[in-house]
């Protein structure tokens, strides 16, 4: 199994590398010069040059490259051309919202997929199958956006009970700053929540399917213990898998609510900087959260390796 | 319940997906040649109208009439879903055929950029384009497309892996057909089916990440009608006129609730090891 992990571990740093490759390439490469992307019309060619120089944009394109990652790799992205400070450090600030709200929504996502797809996988084909598949059919549908301005509809404009948006920071205590991204973190995991109980309700039900279910029945047990010690068991090899994945997804889509309920995190950060022409922190946002995603996958990888008895003694 | 029972409400379920999709798609070629009000007329004095008879969704905040911006906001969904999955179908087809046909150090590259551009969500590509090129519909299909590029790369490398050690392709091989021929002639005919399936499923996720991106305002531009780009508007008055954030929203849950439902039942008909 060790080797297997070894195999998976290289693959994981030439996919890091595919991905620096991609990050550098549509930023330095496609466009031209970024010099005077970032200056726009307003730049004079004298000031252009400097801009360029400093920038390093009159070196050979590899050695640029070498440097780039070379800095990455040290945790320097670079400088904000906005801000004026290192994008690393302007990253690592707005990681207090977007991490939390990705694992909230990660959380929000399991409490209710999970149980929510074994309920529709032991109830197959009746009523209560129908209408969890259902209520997941409308999950699917929904935007995650569109959720979340329903919301705060709902819940800010007509009800008053919460703020329509704004984060004011983890200062405060546990609570203030959990309770300002509750309705975020359910408009992002919506989606991902009907995604996984149909997944969890599929595999789920496959095994209930299988002989050994019949022969615990068949030796009298309850059907309760059935379902979650035979059942629920065997299908979290699929239901671990998906998950990972889907924190990445929801990483990403982060990226979308922090707009929807004006948070400060990684999402605003990076299409503040889009309109301020700030290509450092862009580069930087997308490169973080690329690699994270790339990651994630890899550690699902790995433990579905190990969670897998079949695999592990191989 | 019995086989029969459950096969006919899955059939129901397409049927009704049929119906959507096929409201979505008349509505988008209707409102081509006609809409009730002109889409861009903007009116100042009927400015945030809540629904009337003259306009049955209400107005926006220059005055143009919703149902007719609704109406023709179905033609950005359809057709940056259907390049952006085309876009992701035939470079995924391209390289996941190249890499499992030829195996080696092709293949080894092919899957690794596969897992690197799954790294990429539509929204982060997106963000990657708009900031180097301007933001605009031409993104938003690349950006969504190029996401799809490792899901169809995988299905089709799979499928031809498994393709390629069959009699009939080595029986081609024999007569002396080149790789290219085999491949588009005898190994490819086989995997559109998985193809398709995989595009209807990959169909209504590129609507909703499209509509992600005009909300954004990383997609299309106005004054163009696009679901995303009103609900992103609507957000500004959704105390003043909640029917706004309503009616562009509603459009496109019904439009992804129709592909879906629709996808569900293509698939148990062309796959019926899934039922």
């Amino acid at each position: 199994m060790r080797a297997l992990i070894l195999r998976r571990a290289m693959a994981l740093l030439a996919t890091l590398f595919v991905v620096s490759l991609l990050v550098f390439t549509v930023v330095r490469v496609l466009p031209g010069d970024p010099a005077l992307l970032i200056m726009g019309t307003e730049g004079s060619p004298e000031a252009a040059a400097a801009l360029r120089h400093a920038m390093g944009l009159d070196r050979p394109i590899l050695v640029q490259y070498a440097e780039w990652l070379g800095g990455a790799l040290r945790g320097d992205l670079g400088r904000s051309i906005q801000y004026d400070v290192a994008v690393g450090r302007l990253v690592l600030s707005r990681l207090s919202v977007t991490v939390p709200l990705t694992l909230l929504a990660g959380a929000f996502m399991l409490l209710t997929a999970v149980p929510l797809g074994v309920y529709a996988a032991t109830r197959s084909g009746r009523a209560g199958d129908y209408l969890a598949m259902g209520l997941a059919q409308l999950g699917l549908a929904i935007p995650s956006f569109w959720a979340g301005l329903l919301l705060i509809l709902l819940f800010a404009v007509r009800l008053g009970w919460v703020q329509a948006g704004g984060f004011d920071g983890w200062a405060a205590g546990l609570w203030p700053g959990v309770k300002a991204l509750l309705l975020p973190a359910f408009a992002l995991g919506a989606l991902q929540a009907a995604i996984l109980a149909r997944t969890t309700r599929g595999a789920v039900l496959e095994v209930l399917q299988a002989d050994h279910v019949r022969t615990a029945r068949a030796k009298g047990l309850a059907e309760r213990a059935v379902t979650w010690k035979h059942a629920v068991r065997n299908a979290l090899l699929t239901i671990v898998t998906v998950v990972g994945l889907q924190l990445g997804q929801l990483l990403a889509g982060s990226i979308v609510l922090e707009n929807v309920f004006y948070l400060p995190g990684l999402g605003r950060l990076a299409l503040a900087a889009i309109s301020a022409r700030d290509l450092p922190v862009v580069q930087g946002v997308v490169l973080l959260v690329a690699a994270t995603v790339v990651t994630l996958n890899f550690v699902v990888d790995v433990l579905y390796t190990v969670l897998d008895p079949r695999i592990r003694h191989e | 319940m019995s086989r029969r029972g459950r096969r006919a409400r899955r059939h129901r379920a397409f049927g009704v997906g049929l119906l959507l999709t096929g409201l979505i798609v008349a509505t988008a070629v209707c409102s081509l040649v006609y809409t009730p009000r002109d889409p861009l007329r903007m009116e100042l004095s009927a400015r945030l109208a809540a629904p009337s008879v003259a306009h049955p969704m209400g107005t926006d905040q220059y005055g143009r009439d919703l149902l007719s911006r609704v109406m023709r906001g179905a033609i950005a969904s359809l057709a940056v879903g259907a390049v952006a999955v085309g876009i992701g179908m035939v470079l995924g087809v391209l390289l996941g055929a190249a890499g499992g046909w030829r195996g080696g150090w092709l293949d080894e590259a092919v899957m690794r950029l596969a897992d690197a551009v799954y790294g990429f969500p539509a929204v982060l590509s997106a963000l990657l384009l708009a900031a180097v090129f301007h933001p605009g519909v031409l993104i938003s299909m690349v950006a969504v497309g190029i996401a799809y590029v490792p899901v169809f790369a995988r299905l089709t490398r799979a499928n031809v892996l498994a393709l390629r050690v069959q009699e009939f392709v080595t029986a081609a091989e024999a007569l002396g057909a080149g790789d290219g021929a085999i491949l588009w002639r005898h190994v490819l005919p086989n995997t559109v089916s998985p193809l398709i399936v995989q595009a209807t499923i990959s169909f209504p996720l590129a609507i909703l990440a499209e509509a992600a991106l005009s909300y954004l305002g990383l997609g299309t531009q106005p004054p163009r009608p696009s679901w995303g780009l009103m609900l992103r508007d609507a957000q500004s008055f959704l105390q003043l006129s909640p029917w706004y954030a309503i009616f562009p929203g509603a459009a496109i849950a019904l439009a992804v609730l129709g592909f879906n439902l629709l996808g569900d039942g293509l698939r148990d008909l062309l796959d019926p090891r899934a039922t």
